[in-house]
């Protein structure tokens, strides 16, 4: 359950203060299939950030899965992200250094699981994926449609409740987009609440609930 | 996170940016070898000096006539001058508390010949205890023979160089020389004794002291050697040569007496001063070698901005991050401080295998001081990047921007 009220944002570019959000009020149930749209600037990525727990409101309350996020303190707050949001990039933001199985596993080290269990738990979620023959390539020996799904792999290994995916077919051709999405779905239908920001309307039209925004406002909330 | 994670991320980082690690690897290890090896260089040096003194014979006392000492009182109406120190007062001496032997000696220069050929050539007047004190060693015949010292005998004990130089190759012991107006027969030849802190004992011709007294027309001595029975009998044989010294002239403190001992502590002291300075040196390389691993984190950070970014989504907090950071600049650190220690290691190896009239010590602490300073040098410049890298505002990182 994700609880937004009275959210508002505000940066100042140059000597002007533009409001990314104003007064944003958003109710979400745990499993919902949630596509947020509209044209650039509009605040959809500003709210998705907010959403997780990446950036802190100036005004408003966010509460999830019952907890107030709004006074937490950076550590709890990096805590939550770890342990209930998963997100997708639309440039996957994998670390190129690193084989798909290291990157996916990296949630797994920095919550300081022990390596037996991170083992297990990575050969299990590249499997569900269908990456496991390509467990031990590195992200440039991947094609756009493996990386994102390996950025999937990586966003669910540690069993979060929410996915927030920012374009996640922007960077992909429409058979690679088309894989992912499906992948996707496959996590909302397992209970997971997905939250899909985008600007194509076709994949907007995918998901139960659309959220339209216009100037940092939501312009339309609907269920198809 | 755990510590085996941590470093490992860290050296895969590392790993990633070949070129650069292994520059900065070098600098610190180079850094850390110039500590050690500079240091073992002083180090060295003080051990040679040491080394010398201990030739001339360990718990020597050197008495010299005269005293150049102010002291307060009016000034004397007519010139003063120091009693002579006597054969006499050495052989008094010789009774004293704590002293194993002494060597009284006069020295001057005086034309040494043999046949048609005469070399000028400082001559020693000495006695028989002279070889030991000063660890003199024969390469033929005999030194001077005991007795006493107050007779002068007509024999002579010849320096390698000069006993080259007038009877070639032919056999010199049982020949006579004529040293001034007087005749001695040789009964010895020193072996070469090398240098020894700058005088050579090769080019000069040994008589005994009641000779060179004739010879030199001088009841004064040059100096007295004193042998102390030990390094702990030194004080005591000291202020005993100081008494005697006093009872027979008269109440007068008129000798000057240096212990070999505090003639070493100077050396050392100006030697490990100059150990220091080097190391001190070798440390600012050291340091500048943090400074660029401060350059190289900051670069590192700059291009992993987007990865600071990602890792914060993760769930990272600020100490994680800042952790990951510090763990490669330690990293960088510690493996060019082992590097630069072994090489160091080798390098002294190699030398003291090479060249053996010199060696090189490393002192204990260097090794030690020199990973302290690599250590803190890559946690001070390394502190900087990391804690910059944790404060990044993640949407800020993640964007590139």
């Amino acid at each position: 359950m994700i609880v937004l009220a009275g959210i508002e944002r505000r940066f100042l570019v140059g000597d002007q203060v533009v409001a990314a959000l104003r007064g944003i009020d958003l109710t979400l149930a745990d499993g919902e299939y949630v596509a947020v749209m509209g044209p650039s600037g509009s605040g959809k990525s500003t709210l998705l950030n907010i959403l997780g727990l990446l950036d802190r409101p100036d005004a408003g309350t966010y509460a999830l899965g019952g907890i107030e996020t709004t006074t937490l303190s950076e550590e709890r707050r990096a805590a939550l992200r770890r342990d209930r949001i998963g997100f997708i990039f639309q440039s996957f933001h994998l670390i190129p250094r690193l084989t798909a199985a290291e990157n996916v596993e990296l949630p797994l080290t920095l919550a300081g699981v022990t390596p037996r269990e991170r083992r297990e738990r990575v050969a299990q979620t590249l499997d569900a994926l269908g990456l496991t023959p390509r467990a031990h390539h590195r992200p440039d020996q991947l094609s756009g449609g493996q990386r994102q799904r390996v950025a999937i792999a990586r966003a669910t290994i540690m069993a979060p409740g929410l996915i927030l995916a920012d374009e996640p077919t922007g960077n992909l051709d429409r058979a690679s987009g088309e894989e992912v999405i499906r992948a996707l779905e496959g996590l909302n239908a397992r209970g997971l609440t997905l939250i899909l920001v985008t600007h194509d309307p076709q994949l907007g039209g995918r998901a139960r609930r659309r959220i339209r925004m216009d100037d940092g406002a939501i312009a339309e909330d609907r269920c198809a | 996170m755990r510590l085996r994670d941590i470093l490992g991320f860290a050296l895969q980082a590392l790993a990633s940016h070949r070129s650069r690690t292994w520059l900065t690897l070098l600098a610190v290890g180079l850094g850390t070898a110039a500590v050690v090896l500079l240091s073992a260089l002083g180090e060295g040096a003080r051990a040679y000096v040491e080394n010398e003194f201990a030739n001339l014979g360990t718990h020597l006392i050197i008495v010299f006539p005269g005293r150049n000492e102010t002291t307060g009182g009016p000034p004397p109406l007519l010139g003063e001058t120091a009693r002579d120190l006597t054969l006499d007062d050495a052989l008094a001496m010789a009774r004293a508390r704590g002293v194993a032997r002494l060597a009284p000696l006069t020295v001057g220069s005086a034309p040494v010949a043999a046949g048609s050929l005469e070399r000028e050539v400082n001559v020693i007047g000495a006695t028989a205890e002279f070889m030991q004190v000063r660890r003199l060693e024969l390469a033929q015949g005999r030194f001077l023979p005991p007795g006493d010292p107050s007779r002068g005998r007509g024999v002579a004990v010849l320096g390698q160089t000069l006993a080259k130089e007038l009877f070639g190759h032919r056999q010199a012991v049982g020949e006579w020389v004529r040293i001034g107006q007087r005749r001695f027969r040789v009964i010895g030849i020193l072996a070469s004794s090398g240098q020894s802190l700058g005088d050579t004992l090769d080019d000069l011709a040994i008589i005994p002291v009641a000779s060179a007294q004739a010879l030199f027309n001088s009841p004064g001595l040059f100096r007295i050697l004193v042998e102390a029975r030990d390094r702990e009998a030194l004080s005591g044989a000291e202020a005993a040569i100081k008494d005697i010294v006093r009872a027979r002239h008269e109440g007068e403190d008129d000798v000057t007496v240096i212990t070999q001992d505090s003639m070493l502590a100077t050396f050392d002291k100006i030697l490990e001063a100059l150990t220091l300075a080097v190391a001190g040196i070798g440390a600012i390389s050291l340091a500048v070698a943090g400074v660029l691993i401060m350059n190289v984190m900051l670069v590192s950070v700059a291009q992993r901005t987007a990865e600071v970014g990602l890792l914060k989504a993760l769930g990272a907090a600020q100490g994680q991050v800042a952790a990951l950071f510090l763990a490669e600049a330690l990293l960088l650190a510690g493996v060019g401080t082992v590097a630069g220690l072994a090489f160091a290691w080798a390098s002294v190896g190699l030398f003291n295998d090479a060249v053996t009239a010199f060696q090189l010590v490393v002192p204990a602490w260097a090794p030690l001081a020199a990973a302290g300073v690599s250590l803190t040098a890559g946690l001070v410049f390394g502190l900087a990047p990391a804690l910059h890298a944790a404060r990044l505002d993640p949407v800020v990182a993640l964007s590139g921007r």
